[in-house]
């Protein structure tokens, strides 16, 4: 009797789980979809439509312009933050005393909430009081660093906040990578007289491919899910200059009572991270199976 | 062996110094800021430690800063996320836990395909569900209430905690369950007698994890939650972002301190396991 239950028992233990992950992940998708091709503005309307709240969505410039600032966030954010996080994983790496004191000053900034770290920023980067007060005490005049209140360059605060939050944490995972690789063939390049930007050029940094799949999979997925950050740091503005998809979502759909047109986008930005995603999952997965 | 002292050794050591700086500097203004008077802000130098250390500002942030209509301050902000964190943290480790040694050690056809389709909750951005799910919620009468927040958190993190416990348990060999059965033990027995035992650490990496996570979302606080149940995390933005009256960056500074004091403190106590979490959700993250 108790083989019988033991067959039937592990899927009884996870069908609470299965059954709350279909429902919160796959339906609530599939509704926010239907949302998307209804009329609903304040309440949820289920008369079908087609593609009219596509179109609106389409046709309005405040979505593009979220569109355009995620990728000026984005691409600057993951570059500087990989180039930044390698660089002192590479150093960390050289047999350095106090290791383990700097990995945690690198990486705490992560375990603050990102309303925190926009709130600090904010402080920072305030354009009479703030680090440009500071540039201008140590006598560099006309350093002025008013970016936080100029819609051209807002975006970029946003930028330097996201990288102090994440740079760490990059840092940790390429410094776990590079203790992977093998010391015997770094060993044996040394013999051969090779120097050290050469080993790390030609071993050590194809060796480690796979985390550099990882890095980019998650940068990308965190500047896609930017909320937070923005909403402390700036609010959108000046204007809508610092405006993102997240935060366009948030504004059509619970404030603006324009849910068909909130649900429009955020069909998009699912379609943003699974044309992301899925394509460098897929490299991952054969960089992982190439390495072992 | 005592390593030489060469300009190459001093560039790096300089190099990760001078980074340490950069990454403690925002921490540093913010402490000395919230112990500075509002004349001392206006005259003074951001990064000069207070002349005279002034608790006014965390005083008045933890109990009479306007946010928005109300002026109590943080705390009742702070206690609706104690309130939420901890039935959400547990509830979903345990849950984790638990799914995570069904599906890695007894094994059943279609377990891959349930686990892959459990981690899909991991990946996609909570925009395609928050329309859905506020309705869910306001359907059952939880929407704004502290219990609607614990029961979206819960949901919401079983992705994350049954890949880390499954991926823990994977390692342990399978012979333990076969032999324990033999034995006459059931799926729950073996659990509670051997796994439970066996999962302290990873018990630890899970709480510390989800407690940040919980501790630290926004959107879900901001969505979900009635003027009653709102987390502290939406307490501080809209202390910070309340238009009216001169702005206190002393007083900011300070609430943001208060916002972040559990998290940095789970960080200095348990940063290992905090790492150790991080590495879990990146590896597939």
């Amino acid at each position: 009797m108790s083989i019988l239950f033991d067959r039937w028992l592990p899927a009884v233990v996870l069908a609470p789980s299965v059954a709350a992950s279909l429902l919160f992940v796959y339906i609530f998708v599939f509704l926010n979809g239907y949302l998307s091709f209804t009329s609903s503005r304040l309440l949820p309307r289920y008369e079908f439509v087609g593609l009219d709240r596509y179109r609106e969505l389409f046709d309005n410039d405040v979505w593009w312009e979220s569109v355009a600032n995620l990728f000026w966030f984005a691409a600057p954010f993951i570059v500087i933050s990989t180039i930044v996080g390698l660089t002192l994983a590479i150093l960390l790496d050289q047999r350095i005393r106090a290791e383990g004191a700097l990995r945690a000053i690198y990486l705490y900034p992560l375990a603050l909430s990102q309303v925190v770290a926009g709130t600090a920023w904010q402080w920072l980067m305030n354009p009479s009081l703030g680090l440009s007060h500071v540039a201008e005490q140590l006598g560099w005049r006309g350093a002025s660093f008013d970016w936080l209140s100029d819609p051209s360059r807002a975006i970029f605060c946003v930028v330097i906040a996201a990288v102090w939050q994440c740079t760490g944490f990059v840092a940790a995972l390429f410094l776990a990578g590079l203790r992977g690789v093998d010391e015997e063939i770094v060993k044996a390049a040394q013999v051969d007289g090779a120097s050290k930007p050469l080993i790390y050029r030609r071993i050590v940094l194809p060796t480690i491919r796979p985390v550099f799949f990882s890095v980019m999979l998650i940068l990308t997925h965190l500047a896609i899910k930017t909320f937070d950050l923005v909403v402390a740091m700036t609010a959108g503005g000046p204007g809508t200059s610092t405006i993102l998809p997240t935060i366009f979502m948030y504004t059509y759909a619970f404030e603006r009572g324009r849910m068909g047109i909130g649900a429009a986008s955020a069909m998009m930005m699912l379609a943003m991270v699974v044309a992301i995603l899925v394509p460098l999952m897929y490299l991952e997965s054969r960089a992982t199976r190439n390495a072992a | 062996m005592p390593r030489e002292v060469t300009i190459g050794r001093v560039a790096i050591y300089a190099t990760l110094i001078v980074f340490a700086l950069i990454f403690l500097t925002p921490i540093y203004v913010t402490i000395v800021t919230s112990f500075k008077s509002l004349e001392e802000l206006r005259r003074g130098d951001l990064l000069a430690l207070p002349a005279r250390f002034e608790y006014a500002a965390w005083i008045k942030a933890w109990s009479t800063a306007c946010t928005g209509v109300r002026c109590d301050g943080l705390q009742p902000f702070f206690f609706n996320s104690v309130k939420m964190v901890i039935p959400a943290v547990l509830l979903s480790s345990l849950l984790g836990s638990i799914n995570g040694y069904v599906l890695a050690q007894w094994r059943f056809p279609g377990a891959d395909i349930v686990f892959t389709g459990l981690l899909v909750g991991f990946f996609i951005p909570f925009q395609a569900i928050l329309l859905p799910a506020a309705q869910f919620l306001g359907f059952f009468g939880i929407a704004n209430t502290i219990g609607g927040l614990i029961l979206i958190h819960v949901v919401y993190g079983i992705a994350f905690t049954t890949m880390l416990f499954r991926n823990f348990y994977v390692n342990i060999p399978v012979e333990l369950v076969k032999a324990a059965r033999v034995d006459g033990a059931g799926l729950f027995m073996i659990y509670r007698r051997i796994f439970l035992p066996l999962s302290l650490p990873i018990f630890m990496v899970c709480i510390i994890w989800q407690f940040t996570q919980i501790w630290n979302d926004f959107l879900f606080g901001v969505v979900f939650s009635g003027p009653a149940a709102r987390p502290v995390t939406v307490g501080l933005n809209n202390l910070v972002n309340t238009s009216e009256g001169v702005k206190e960056f002393n007083v900011d500074m300070a609430a943001a301190l208060i916002t972040a004091l559990p998290t940095l403190l789970v960080y200095i106590l348990g940063g290992r396991y905090f790492v150790r979490g991080l590495m879990a959700g990146a590896v597939k993250g």
